[in-house]
């Protein structure tokens, strides 16, 4: 096997392996209340005030939200109201979707039931059909289905879980809807894991008292959204690819009538006007807040909610972001993959590039988080990647070491599998491991029907906020794009009926851009960003901006 | 920390062009690296999604080999073109009104291109996720759609298998409805699920939850902290 780590990690390798021996024997000492307490407050992505600001304008001002997110919520329209034309209509449809992925494709299939034909759906998304976190999910979806678990335990267990920040009539929606979109899934034919008896194999998930988690394998989420899409594509649902909305319309009164939205390719903009406008645009995990790696799809950058916030809807608990203590920061290949706490339970200590035990392994995940970072950017002790990022040693060799040969290769078979792909024996080479964002807990604030406050606007999906609180469970997600989804779909198809075609004006960019100015907001950032930027640095300080002609 | 010169450089060619990268980039984050900046050909960047098909061909030697860009690492001297798109077809259906035990070979009806399949494998090793992939084709063609369905389950339809197939089989099409008739037709469905279903029709759990929501932060608390857990199985 060729050797999956480059010449200069080899050296910190060989002082880890120095070290190894004689770390094998200690005990490192769990840190007391207030030295977790401290380390949190100055490390924790969620505790750092400078990571956070208080917004100066719009429906949620005064409220905290990541930088990266303030950024881009106060910051003018990418395009100019006065160079786009309203009166050719494009698309006329009864419900746009603004997002292909499961909350979006979810909505698409309820409204279809609820009565509105396919031809008077429009998805529009920004990549291809199903491109979305939704496909990622591996662990599985809950739902309370089996005898000695109920829908009020579910409910408990996610109230503590959010530290009591979830909304209840969200969260009953979620725990009471969740066996029947179970049911509706064994209609769509998606796979579970079964016992001979048909029953579903369910697993526990961390915060669960009961064993909840229904899974399709490794690959829950993508069976899911596959499953979905190809339902959809025989429902023959209009889709849009790589054409997401730029912005939203509304009529006089505010009330959302459709959206712009930009072919990526041509850069033309289309006009859809829509009785009911549905925002199902995902998470955010591409801001990089507090630029950490993310276990996100490319097109994850928060694009609903810039265009929701700018008409006017509110934002739920967008102060906290899930992070991961070990996601893998190398190789590349792999970054952000959630490298399992069964390693550290096995005994697999934290190293940094020094070959330093430098914290103990079973600290609880926020703190054992913060001092990961602590190491990398407070000491300045971790590894740099060749991408340039960091991250600290997880010594899995030290588990044969503690507990014998051929422990690692008897229990962690999925990891070595996954890093011998890349030339990484995790049998005698440690993984290199750093905290990854990981979801998005706050968005845009919806009631239980998935109506926002914004008269003609519905969302679903991680764009939202408010069912899980300040924390997710795991488990939580997949359900949640399917409950609301379901929901949103049959809300925005129920609306249509009352609704009557709106008239369409971007009157609420130039108020918004109007409020930018009378807080004094000067910016050359304009939003939703759309794609993140991954080209070369080098290659940018050379960018010419010409467009070529042809 | 790695000083600059200490990253060995080497060259990929994309589309034809060389360009100098640092080792360990995936396909991926090389192109992105020299400058490229993906709108197709660029999903999940976490080998879900089968967006990033890439086809390409390593120095000095003549075959052509398929991945995914975000999974696989660039190697000095690699020809490399991403595919954008995949134009292939699929035939529509309604999964409530086929029948698996009514209807002879319902895959074979719908994809009738798979009897021409001449087991040549070329599908299977183009496979980025490792799919004994001619098995389930020759599976459906013999109407055994559990083992097409069971088969065929790590597939994330990036498309390599039929852009390459002789017999323009759309594989990775064909798989998807055989999955979806195991789900429907062929597993056995839950017994308790169906019982809970029921018992939510029936308003069993509403007392309970009006109670809930009502409940302040320091009264639920209180119930949380008394959840009794399951015992490990």
């Amino acid at each position: 096997m060729a050797d999956g780590y480059p010449e200069y990690m080899r050296k910190s390798i060989a002082r880890l392996e120095s070290t190894r021996e004689e770390r094998a024997k200690i005990n490192f000492e769990r840190m007391h209340a207030d030295e977790s307490d401290k380390l949190l407050k100055k490390y924790h992505p969620d505790y750092r005030e400078e990571g956070k600001q208080k917004l100066k304008i719009g429906a949620s001002k005064g409220e905290k939200v990541p930088l990266e997110l303030l950024a881009l919520l106060e910051a003018p329209s990418l395009i100019d109201p006065s160079k786009i034309n309203l009166d050719q209509i494009d698309y006329d449809v009864d419900i746009l979707i603004i997002g292909g992925g499961g909350a979006g494709t979810v909505a698409a299939l309820w409204a279809i039931k609820e009565g509105i034909s396919p031809e008077n759906i429009l998805i529009a998304t920004k990549l291809r059909h199903g491109d979305s976190n939704s496909m990622m999910a591996q662990g599985g979806i809950q739902a309370a289905d089996k005898k000695e678990d109920s829908p009020v335990q579910h409910y408990l267990d996610a109230m503590g879980g959010g530290h009591y920040t979830n909304e209840p009539e969200l969260l009953e929606a979620l725990t009471t809807d969740a066996p029947r979109l179970i049911k509706w899934h064994e209609e769509l034919g998606i796979l579970y894991d079964r016992d001979e008896d048909g029953e579903f194999i369910e697993l526990p998930g961390g915060g669960t008292s009961r064993y909840r988690m229904h899974s399709s394998g490794d690959y829950t989420g993508m069976e899911l959204m596959r499953v979905m899409r190809d339902e959809s594509r025989n429902k023959d649902v209009p889709v849009l690819e790589f054409a997401p909305a730029v912005e939203l319309l509304t009529d006089k009164d505010g009330t959302v009538t459709g959206a712009l939205l930009m072919n990526l390719e041509t850069n033309e903009y289309y006009v859809v006007r829509a009785k009911s406008t549905i925002l199902a645009t995902g998470g955010f995990g591409r801001l990089h807040v507090q630029s950490y790696p993310t276990s996100n799809h490319y097109g994850a950058t928060g694009d609903g909610l810039i265009m929701g916030y700018r008409v006017g809807v509110p934002l739920k608990d967008m102060d906290s972001v899930q992070y991961h203590p070990t996601g893998a920061a190398f190789p590349e290949q792999v970054l952000g993959l959630l490298v399992t706490e069964k390693v550290r339970s096995l005994g697999a200590q934290p190293v940094n590039d020094d070959g330093e035990l430098f914290v103990n392994p079973l600290e609880p995940r926020d703190v054992e988080a913060a001092s990961f970072i602590r190491e990398c950017y407070g000491r300045d002790k971790g590894i740099e990647t060749p991408t340039g990022m960091k991250g600290v040693w997880l010594d899995s060799p030290l588990i044969d070491v503690l507990k014998g040969e051929g422990t690692v290769a008897k229990n962690l078979p999925a990891m070595v599998r996954q890093y011998k792909r890349f030339n990484i024996d995790i049998t005698k080479d440690p993984m290199l491991v750093f905290p990854t964002l990981h979801y998005q807990n706050g968005g845009l604030a919806i009631d239980k029907s998935g109506a926002t406050p914004v008269a003609g606007l519905f969302a679903c999906g991680e764009v939202t906020g408010g069912v899980h609180g300040k924390n997710r469970l795991m488990g939580n997600s997949l359900l949640d794009f399917n409950v609301f989804g379901k929901r949103a779909g049959i809300s925005a198809a129920r609306h249509v009926a009352k609704a009557s075609k709106g008239k369409l004006t971007l009157n609420h960019i130039e108020s918004y851009d109007k409020a930018l100015r009378s807080a004094g907001i000067d910016t050359e950032t304009a939003s939703p960003l759309l794609l993140p930027e991954y080209r070369g640095k080098k290659v940018l300080e050379r960018h010419l901006d010409i467009e070529v002609t042809l | 920390m790695p000083e600059e010169k200490e990253k060995k450089m080497i060259d990929i060619y994309v589309m034809g062009r060389r360009y100098k990268v640092p080792e360990g980039l995936t396909i991926m984050t090389a192109l992105e690296y020299a400058g490229y900046k993906y709108v197709r050909g660029c999903g999940c960047r976490g080998g879900f999604c089968g967006a990033c098909s890439t086809v390409y061909r390593n120095k000095e030697d003549y075959k052509l080999k398929m991945d995914l860009a975000c999974q696989t690492a660039v190697e000095d001297g690699m020809f490399l073109v991403q595919l954008p798109f995949v134009p292939s077809v699929r035939t529509m259906y309604e999964v409530d009104e086929v029948n698996p035990e009514k209807d002879d070979n319902i895959l074979l009806e719908h994809y009738p291109e798979i009897a021409r399949c001449v087991s040549c494998n070329t599908c299977t090793k183009a496979c980025p996720q490792d799919i004994e992939v001619m098995d389930y084709v020759q599976a459906s063609l013999r109407g055994d759609i559990d083992r097409a369905a069971s088969l065929s389950f790590d597939c994330i339809q990036c498309g390599l298998c039929s852009i390459r197939c002789p017999a323009d089989i759309k594989h990775y099409h064909l798989a998807q409805e055989a999955r979806r008739l195991k789900g429907k037709y062929i597993d056995t469905l839950s017994k308790q699920l169906k019982e809970r279903v029921k018992e939510l029709d029936d308003y069993v759990y509403d007392e309970k939850f009006k109670e809930l929501v009502k409940m302040t932060k320091e009264e639920i608390k209180k119930v949380y902290d008394k959840r009794e857990f399951q015992k490990g199985e």
